[in-house]
Order: structure tokens, then C-alpha cells, then sequence
């Protein structure tokens, strides 16, 4: 058996593909927190709760209504975005005119009321949910074995990040939507509806949650707890990434979730601190963050 | 003027003899979470700076002082203080970083750093982990009053509740206060008028974060012990919504927050067990959409209105 650093490269490659499965939760939160940020000037705090909206979504879609994961995994996103329009047009465009921190507040008080109500369902000791058979089993890779599933998590995160950036970046609806981003006013002059651009993007930006919830479900265990633990650690990444650029929070999100294996291979009681840690350090070295613009 | 001690007359001779009326240990956890209130009230009421992490101020202070009253043998006095002096210290630590960014950055800032605290303090040894840190002594204070009565802790509880408020009012009504509100205002202007922005805020987060560590010193020897949730997260939403509840910016409103959640928390635990996480949130829903002025703030806009005068 071969070993790297001391450590067999089993174990080694295992953790490292952990940590590639976090880092995509984590690009794919911080995408969708860049995307709404730009738009409606929000933090969206409930993005945690949503994103464990959607795992409960396909936990329930399973067993309430025999609803398979292919098609939780587009039904369960468009649920959650659909309760993000009706977040947005109900209770947050009452508050783009006031000091962005209401956004905050708000939208703190909407994940205490969905944590709330699913731990009073549910409980939180965590429901289980099968992985799919196509996944079941792992790829032998000569010097490792790769579990379809985390294979899949990994592709299918890296494949909705990359098709965002495309949309935004690259065609002409993403136009729209970067120059509503810089001045909503002169573009609504331009005849471009941005009141209706900035609601879907609040609802897109909430499916992106919907959908990492989905992929999470069979890679852990699904509880009412699972968005807020997570969220703290999106809101450590956004900060070292900046909120900028969209490339800037893909890459820094697997960075970190690649990281925090690395971390949990050689200094196991560091793991949960040190994304913190490197957001220290970023602020102390580069305030604006590592893909982020100075004000 | 007359009239405003008249007010706080009568408001002390309540507290006087609040704990005959109700639970002293009740009253003591109000009077704890309404410092902590007013301590971080000083932040986001007149400085502008929401910080979403300040219950690891609590919670640090609760374990400073449980851990030195308990193991090394402080005196409670003496533990307070100490357990103050190091919130104010992690205070220090956590303003110099949170303070590189502004706005929504400084809340997420202040988070993450305080999540970080959480998990430090889940892994260390002194804490006790999820058991907390159990069966602390209440002591004697300078030796002579014997803490373990409710009655006794009770008045002192409030002496230290009413220092702390006058320490708050003091910084709010002197130029360093002034100044601070400036910077609330119009941060550009403040800095363009040549005043150090950075060094009144993290003095402003320091002494935030010291008082807040009083709280949670405070409520240590209150309960007994220390325990994780004051560290949690939850409970720096917690002191976010009572002083929005109260009235953000306001002198009372802190202290009327506070009181609101705390009883409310108490009535409720029994009767809808984890629902309660849903009614907070319910109230910050309702209280940021149609009652940003908070209590306290309401009433004053409603007493401005009848009497006529702005």
C-alpha cells in the first residue's frame, strides 16, 4: 500500500474528494449569495435554510409522493425558487429603498421560521435518503476508489456553476442583468423590465440552494440544521472570495472545500476552524478579497 | 428634565422590588439579557455597525469567569471583572478584522469569527464540550455577602446592571458618543473631518464587546454555569431581534426588548417547544417590515404626535 506525507493514499484521495464534494456546496451557495447580492444589494441569510428546504423537499417528494431523485432534483429547485418569488415580491421589495442590513434581518427571521417548522416536523436527529441506483457503488481508479455518487455531486455542481457563469456572462439575457446590476434606473429607461429581472433573479439565485440541497440529500444526512451550520461557512467563503466575480466564488469555493479535506487529513482538530482562519488572514492581507474590487 | 427623573425614580423603585413580585432569577436573566442588549446597541443604535457574532462575547465571559471563579478560585468580583476585561480582549481581536470591511461585509465578518469561537470552544477541554461547565460557585461578595441567596445576587445584579447603563449613557452623550453618531450618519463626512473612523469604531466594538462579556459573566453566576448556546448563533440573533423589537438607537429600547423576549421565551418553552424558533423569526419578519422604529421608538414617535411638538 502506498502512502503520501505518512498517510496511505486511500485515506488521503478519500479526504481530498470530501473535500472536493463540500467545496461544490459551497461554490454553488456562494454563487447563488454573488448573484443575489449584485441584483438586490441582499445578503440572503435564508439562503441555508432554502438550500435545506430543498433536501427536505426531495426527502418528502420520496416518501409522501413516490418522487425519484431525477425528478426531485428539477422539481425540488423550482419549489424553492418559487417560494423565493414569493419571498421577494411579497416581503423584500419593500425593503430595497432602506439600509441593506433589513435584508439581512429579514431574510434572518424567514430561516428561523423554516428551520423552526421543520424541526418541529421532523425532529433533529436526521432522515435518510438512499443514493440512487446509478450511483450505487464506486469507480475503481487503480490508486483509489471513487464513489460514483461524490463523482456525480462534484460534475453536476461544476456543470450549473459553469452554465450560470455562461448565461451571465455570455448572452444577451446576462446583459441585461449586469447592467441592471449597475444601474437599474438607466436601464429601466432602456424599456427593460427590471423589477421582474430582479424577482427572478431572487428566485434563481434561491433554486441554486434548492438544487445543492437536492445533490446533498443522499451525500448526508438531511436535517432541519443542516442550512444554518453550513451558511456560516458560505458567508466565511463569500468573504475571502469577494462577491465580484462569479468565476471568483466557483474557484474559491473548491479551494476551500479542498482545503478543509487537506486539513482534515493532517490536523483533524483544525477542520471545522480553518476556512475561519483563512478568512482572517485574506482580511488582514487583501480586505477586499481575493477576486474582490475595492469600493 | 423633571419629568425624566420622575421616570427613572420610578423605574428604579420597580426594580427595587421587582424579585418580591416575580422569580428573582427570572428578573436576573432579564437584567442580564438587557445589558448584553444595550451593549450591543451601542453598536448598530449609534454607530451603524451590525454585528451578527456578539454573543461569543456572552459566551467567552461566561466561561472566563465560570472557569476562574470555579477552578482558580476568583472571587466573584473579582471574576467579573476579569471575565470582562476578556470579551473586551477577544473585542479587540475580532474589531481589528470585522472593522477592514463595512456593511453587510462587517455582520458576515463577525459571524464567521464568532463561529469559529464556537467550535473552539466545543473542542477545549475547560468548556466541558456539550456538558457545559457545571456547578459554579456563586461565592461571597468581598467576602462578606453571601451570594448563594437569591435576594442578595439580585441587588447586586442591579448594581451592576445600573453601572453599566450609566457607562452607556455617558458614552453616548459625550463627544466620543458624538462622534460616533457622526460616523453612523455620514462616514465619508466623518473621515473627511479628519477623525480617526477606524480607531472610534474598534473602541466602540471594544467596549461593546465588554460589556456584553459583563452580561455573560453576570448570567454565569446567575445559572450556575456556562454553556454553549451563549456562544451560539442563535443567540446573537437573539440580541439583534430584542433590540430591534425594542427600538434600535434608542436608550430604553434595549432594556423593553430584552424583557419582551426573555418572558416571552419563558411562557413559551413549555407550551410549543420548538415552534418557538418560528415565533422569533415571525417577529423579525413583522418587525422589519412594518415596525423598524421598534417599542420604544413607536411610542416616542406616537407621544411626539399627540403632544404635537418635533
Amino acid at each position: 500500500m502506498s502512502e503520501i506525507f505518512g498517510i496511505p493514499i486511500q485515506a488521503f484521495m478519500g479526504q481530498l474528494m470530501l473535500g472536493l464534494v463540500n467545496g461544490s456546496f459551497y461554490a454553488t451557495l456562494s454563487l447563488g449569495l454573488a448573484v443575489i447580492f449584485g441584483m438586490l444589494n441582499i445578503i440572503n441569510f435564508a439562503h441555508g435554510a432554502l438550500y435545506m428546504a430543498g433536501a427536505m423537499l426531495a426527502w418528502m417528494g420520496l416518501n409522501y409522493f413516490g418522487i425519484g431523485y431525477w425528478w426531485s432534483l428539477l422539481l425540488a429547485p423550482l419549489g424553492v425558487g418559487a417560494v423565493g418569488v414569493i419571498i421577494e415580491r411579497s416581503m423584500l421589495k419593500w425593503l430595497y429603498k432602506l439600509d441593506h442590513l433589513y435584508g439581512l434581518l429579514l431574510t434572518f427571521g424567514l430561516a428561523l421560521i423554516l428551520e423552526g417548522l421543520f424541526r418541529d416536523l421532523y425532529g433533529v436527529s436526521g432522515l435518510p435518503y438512499s443514493i440512487p441506483e446509478e450511483f450505487a457503488g464506486a469507480y475503481n481508479l487503480g490508486f483509489m476508489f471513487l464513489p460514483k455518487y461524490r463523482a456525480w455531486v462534484i460534475l453536476a455542481s461544476l456543470v450549473v456553476c459553469l452554465a450560470t457563469w455562461f448565461v451571465i456572462e455570455k448572452t444577451r439575457l446576462g446583459a441585461y442583468l449586469r447592467a441592471a446590476t449597475e444601474n437599474p434606473r438607466l436601464t429601466q429607461a432602456f424599456g427593460i423590465n427590471v423589477p421582474l429581472m430582479v424577482m427572478l433573479t431572487y428566485g434563481f439565485g434561491v433554486a441554486l440552494a434548492g438544487f445543492a440541497g437536492v445533490l446533498a440529500a443522499p451525500a448526508m444526512q438531511i436535517s432541519p440544521l443542516m442550512g444554518s451550520n453550513l451558511i456560516i461557512v458560505v458567508f466565511a467563503v463569500v468573504v475571502i472570495g469577494g462577491m465580484g466575480s462569479i468565476l471568483g466564488s466557483i474557484v474559491t469555493g473548491l479551494g476551500l472545500g479542498l482545503i478543509e479535506g487537506l486539513t482534515k487529513v493532517f490536523y483533524p482538530e483544525a477542520s471545522s476552524t480553518v476556512v475561519f482562519i483563512i478568512m482572517a488572514i485574506v482580511l488582514l492581507v487583501r480586505p477586499a478579497g481575493l477576486f474582490g474590487r475595492e469600493k | 428634565m423633571n419629568r425624566q427623573l420622575v421616570g427613572y425614580g420610578l423605574l428604579l423603585a420597580l426594580m427595587l422590588v421587582a424579585p418580591t413580585l416575580v422569580y428573582p432569577v427570572l428578573v436576573m436573566k432579564i437584567l442580564c439579557f438587557a445589558l448584553f442588549a444595550c451593549a450591543f446597541n451601542l453598536l448598530i443604535g449609534y454607530t451603524g455597525l451590525l454585528s451578527f457574532g456578539h454573543a461569543v462575547f456572552l459566551g467567552t465571559a461566561g466561561y472566563v469567569a465560570g472557569h476562574s471563579i470555579k477552578v482558580w478560585g476568583f472571587p466573584p468580583e473579582i471574576g467579573l471583572i476579569f471575565a470582562a476585561l476578556a470579551a473586551a480582549a477577544l473585542g479587540w481581536v475580532i474589531g481589528s478584522l470585522a472593522i477592514r470591511r463595512s456593511g453587510i461585509y462587517f455582520a458576515m465578518i463577525t459571524l464567521a469569527l464568532a463561529q469559529m469561537m464556537y467550535f473552539f470552544f466545543l473542542q477545549a477541554p475547560f468548556t466541558g464540550g456539550e456538558d457545559g461547565l457545571q456547578d459554579v460557585p456563586r461565592g461571597k461578595l468581598l467576602g462578606i455577602i453571601d451570594l448563594a441567596d437569591d435576594f442578595n445576587l439580585y441587588y447586586f445584579v442591579l448594581a451592576i446592571f445600573i453601572f453599566a447603563f450609566w457607562l452607556i449613557h455617558r458614552t453616548i452623550h459625550s463627544p466620543f458618543g458624538q462622534v460616533l453618531k457622526a460616523i453612523r450618519e455620514n462616514e465619508a463626512r466623518a473621515i473627511s473631518l479628519g477623525y480617526d473612523v477606524a480607531k472610534y469604531k474598534l473602541l466602540a466594538f471594544v467596549l461593546s464587546a465588554g460589556l456584553a462579556g459583563l452580561a455573560g459573566a453576570t448570567k454565569t453566576l446567575v445559572f450556575r454555569f456556562a454553556t454553549l448556546t451563549d456562544a451560539h448563533w442563535h443567540t446573537s440573533g437573539e440580541v439583534v431581534l430584542m433590540t430591534l423589537l425594542g427600538g434600535m438607537g434608542t436608550v430604553f429600547g434595549p432594556v423593553v426588548g430584552a424583557a419582551t423576549i426573555v418572558t416571552l421565551q419563558n411562557e413559551l418553552a413549555d407550551k410549543v417547544g420548538s415552534l418557538v424558533t418560528v415565533i422569533m423569526g415571525a417577529i423579525f419578519v413583522v418587525c422589519v417590515l412594518a415596525f423598524r422604529r421598534g417599542i420604544v421608538g413607536e411610542l416616542g414617535a406616537l407621544y411626539k404626535r399627540i403632544t404635537g411638538n418635533r
